[in-house]
């Protein structure tokens, strides 16, 4: 995933940042290893690196395309706006969501109190110290984004693919919660396939991620925190 | 979601049924994840509860311990026809802004009343957002048919008076449908219990709908999202990028940019990895050149000269629903978002509050939240705009207020800022006028397609008040072309001037007194409405002259059909260009049926009620 990452950032120019949850790591909080759950391990490792790198507070690292490394930014300035991929296919607390999410200071989800948006007009206006989480493919299916990657030829990591021991990954997290699914599907195509008529039309997409299932709402609660 | 994919909301009064229907509706057809169903079932022995369908869409915790739906949820599923994204909206009054946030993306409605309950506030309420949504497919799920022993009686009943309240509203449901979404009746299968009804399932309807796309028929609108200049490698090119909304665009026409009016010719086409297009259509997200460059703006709106103009004003009259958590107040400064524009506003005037449930209206100088209201908004700049009756989308905006998105509305009309011009108040009232006339004022508007009549039936109605001695005159809409109208051509955007410039100049004669005998085409409802607000109710009588296509098209008195027919004349009423029936005519005349005599008696009548 990191590789796959770099070298797109790297061929497609684009100005790359990433932030770590340091002190977690140091202190070993995080699943299995650490003394925490999988909910808690998200909470460190995700929801408040996530936060602190957009708010700036946390570290972060830039690439420097000149030397073709990550260099630790020394004075990081807080995101307003960030864009994420999440779908409302995926998981029922996402299914609530909206186009674009005002979150507060905290980036809290207030899930009762969320803004309309409505006629292609969106809550593009935000308090000072808010951010905005956008999601502009919100009402896209898995499917349709195979099939946009199979039509705009988009370069996705081998993970997605059947390596020859009969398994795939349909969804990408941290190694400790994500596990394959058995799938004969060695490329876009056969993917697609799979997706449309074959064994998966029917199975959840996020089905090998292990978090979700923790205590019903699992996600929900993680999301309500700033979780993606 | 692919065009002709289609979403459908879920409307109507809390505890209803309708994510249980639409729980119900994925159990049935098989379209849950697999295990989904026993997994929520499993939580729900977990924590002591009685497993509902409606738990397969309430995700949230909050939801499932109270039993509500609190904010819209998506879900997918597919037909052999095709793929739904199903919205489920909250039926409870706190969560209108959760529901209009659902409606708005769908293009067809579910609306569900419960049976045993019967017609409740936000069944009405619902209906009435649906309606200023735009949401014209309805189809009226009559649930919970179990709880009244399947009665054919109740459901009848029922389905009369919600009826009479969809009138109200000139609303039509597309099918009326008497379901359990407990039992799973009529749902996904047919109903082995309602032998009286005989049309088809929840499921059978959706295919029924039809998937609205963009108009591509409509003048060519774009709001300009940005200009994008590229420079790298000697590249050049200042691309005005936007969404066409409506319409269509070919390069090498002339576009003209609102409010600025900017003019420049269309000189490319531009998109990242297509493939060279010279012509893009409504719902494509564009990018274009021009031959001059000329400096535009986000926010301005892109039509072209041939077409139909937009509107351009700074104070707008408007219908518009208010979901914030304070009172949409007058005085109060607010933002405008409309396309891509946005610009600061107040509300100038508040005409009529109205309570959505009941239809009643009230005046007030506040909104509360969830009522709508009619507005006359004063904006901080000109905007540029369609009438929603023209154009739905750029007739349409959302008032923002404290960063957040806190009401919706439709734009009826522009009206001029007047501040430094004055009426000229003489010393001689109407009413004297009419005195000294011994008659009133009056505008007969006469509308129909070309040879229905209405010059016939007018010419014999002007001799026969002449010869009364009464004070009339004929305005035909091909005369004032040939004089005052001499600069017009037949765009739409001159057809539309021409009837704005008959109406001014027929309200003037109706002030003066006299009785005025209009005849043309006039095809649009919204000009005919705009000339009955001009001249004002009291004085203004649209008579509908109708007769088949077929029969004008013999009688043909000026030969243009047979012009049309060959394709000569573009945009001919009735073969090329549609006609909008008139709403509420105060006298129709089946010319099919009537002679010409009797025609002119009974407009005679009519007259005479209104006039001496």
């Amino acid at each position: 995933m990191v590789a796959y990452r770099d070298k797109l950032a790297l061929e497609w120019k684009l100005d790359m940042v990433y932030g770590t949850n340091v002190e977690a790591l140091e202190k070993q909080q995080n699943f299995p290893q650490g003394g925490t759950n999988r909910i808690e391990c998200c909470r460190n490792l995700k929801t408040d690196a996530l936060k602190n790198t957009v708010n700036g507070t946390g570290v972060r690292y830039r690439l420097n395309h000149q030397i073709g490394q990550y260099e630790q930014e020394k004075n990081p300035q807080p995101f307003t706006g960030i864009i994420v991929g999440l779908r409302a296919d995926e998981e029922g607390s996402r299914s609530k969501e909206r186009y674009f999410s005002p979150r507060d200071k905290n980036s809290d989800w207030q899930i009762g109190e969320q803004p309309p948006e409505f006629w292609n007009q969106f809550n593009t206006d935000f308090p000072q110290g808010a951010h905005v989480r956008i999601h502009p493919l919100l009402d896209w299916t898995e499917l349709d984004v195979w099939k946009y990657i199979l039509r705009e030829q988009i370069p996705v990591t081998s993970l997605y693919f059947n390596q020859g021991q009969g398994l795939r990954y349909r969804s990408l997290g941290c190694y400790p919660c994500t596990f394959p699914v058995e799938s004969q599907a060695r490329t876009v195509e056969e993917i697609v396939e799979e997706l449309e008529k074959g064994k998966f039309a029917n199975i959840a997409e996020r089905s090998g991620r292990a978090q979700d299932a923790e205590d019903g709402g699992g996600l929900e609660e993680l999301r309500k925190g700033g979780y993606m | 979601m692919q065009r002709d994919d289609l979403n459908i909301v879920t409307v109507g009064h809390v505890d209803h049924g309708k994510s249980t229907i639409i729980g119900r509706l994925l159990a049935d057809t098989g379209s849950l994840p697999q295990g989904k169903l026993e997994q929520v079932q499993e939580q729900c022995r977990r924590n002591s509860k009685v497993f509902e369908y409606a738990f397969l869409l309430d995700a949230l915790k909050d939801e499932r311990s109270q039993g509500i739906t609190i904010d819209s949820a998506r879900c997918f599923f597919q037909t052999a026809k095709r793929r739904y994204m199903i919205l489920d909206a909250p039926g409870h009054l706190e969560f209108l802004k959760n529901m209009v946030t659902g409606a708005a993306r769908a293009q067809a409605a579910l609306l569900v009343i419960d049976a045993s309950e019967g017609i409740q506030e936000n069944s009405k309420r619902h209906l009435y957002l649906l309606a200023m949504l735009g949401i014209e497919q309805i189809a009226v799920l009559v649930n919970k048919m179990d709880l009244l022993n399947y009665s054919q009686e109740k459901f009848q009943d029922l389905v009369s008076l919600y009826i009479e309240f969809m009138e109200k509203l000139n609303l039509q449901a597309t099918a009326f449908l008497p379901v359990s979404g407990r039992e799973g009746d009529n749902i996904a299968n047919h109903s082995g219990k309602m032998d009286w009804y005989q049309g088809g399932t929840v499921l059978e309807e959706l295919d029924s709908f039809t998937a609205k796309k963009l108009p591509s028929n409509s003048p060519f609108r774009l709001p300009v999202q940005g200009v994008y200049k590229f420079t790298e490698n000697q590249d050049n090119r200042r691309i005005i990028a936007g969404t066409i909304v409506s319409g269509q665009l070919t390069v090498g026409e002339e576009v003209v940019f609102y409010p600025s009016l900017k003019k420049s010719k269309v000189k490319s086409i531009e998109g990242f990895n297509i493939e060279k297009r010279t012509t893009l259509t409504a719902g494509y997200a564009a990018g274009f050149t021009l031959e001059e460059q000329i400096y535009v703006r986000r926010g301005e709106i892109a039509c072209l000269a041939q077409e139909l103009a937009p509107q351009t004003a700074a104070k707008i009259k408007v219908s518009l629903f208010w979901l914030g958590k304070k009172p949409l107040q007058k005085q109060a400064k607010y933002f405008l978002k409309i396309g891509t524009q946005k610009v600061g506003m107040q509300v100038e005037e508040i005409t009529q509050v109205m309570d959505t449930s009941e239809l009643l209206s009230d005046q007030r100088d506040y909104v509360e939240t969830n009522e709508a209201a009619q507005c006359i908004l004063k904006l901080d700049r000109e905007i540029a705009f369609d009438p929603v009756e023209i154009n739905q989308e750029t007739g349409r905006f959302v008032i923002v207020d404290n960063h957040q998105i806190a009401g919706g509305g439709i734009i009826h009309q522009g009206l001029q800022d007047k501040e430094n011009l004055f009426f000229s108040q003489g010393k001689v009232t109407y009413q004297e006028r009419c005195q000294n006339l011994r008659q009133k004022g009056l505008v007969v508007w006469f509308t129909g397609i070309s040879g229905s009549g209405k010059s016939s039936i007018a010419v014999e109605v002007e001799r026969e008040l002449l010869a009364q001695g009464r004070a009339v005159y004929r305005l035909d809409g091909d005369n004032i072309r040939l004089g005052l109208n001499a600069d017009l051509k037949f765009s739409e955007a001159d057809r539309v001037e021409n009837i704005r410039r008959i109406a001014e100049v027929a309200a003037l004669f109706q002030d003066a007194g006299m009785i005025v005998l209009v005849c043309c085409i006039s095809p649009h409802n919204f000009m005919r409405e705009f000339a009955r607000e001009r001249v004002g109710e009291e004085g203004f009588l649209e008579v509908y002259v109708q007769a088949e296509l077929d029969t004008c098209i013999s009688r043909d008195p000026k030969g243009l059909y047979q012009k049309a027919l060959r394709g000569e004349i573009a945009d001919f009423t009735g073969i090329s260009s549609p006609y909008e029936e008139p709403r509420n005519p105060e006298l129709f005349l089946p010319t099919d049926q009537l002679s010409i005599e009797e025609s002119k008696e009974e407009v005679l009548r009519a007259i005479a009620a209104r006039c001496f």
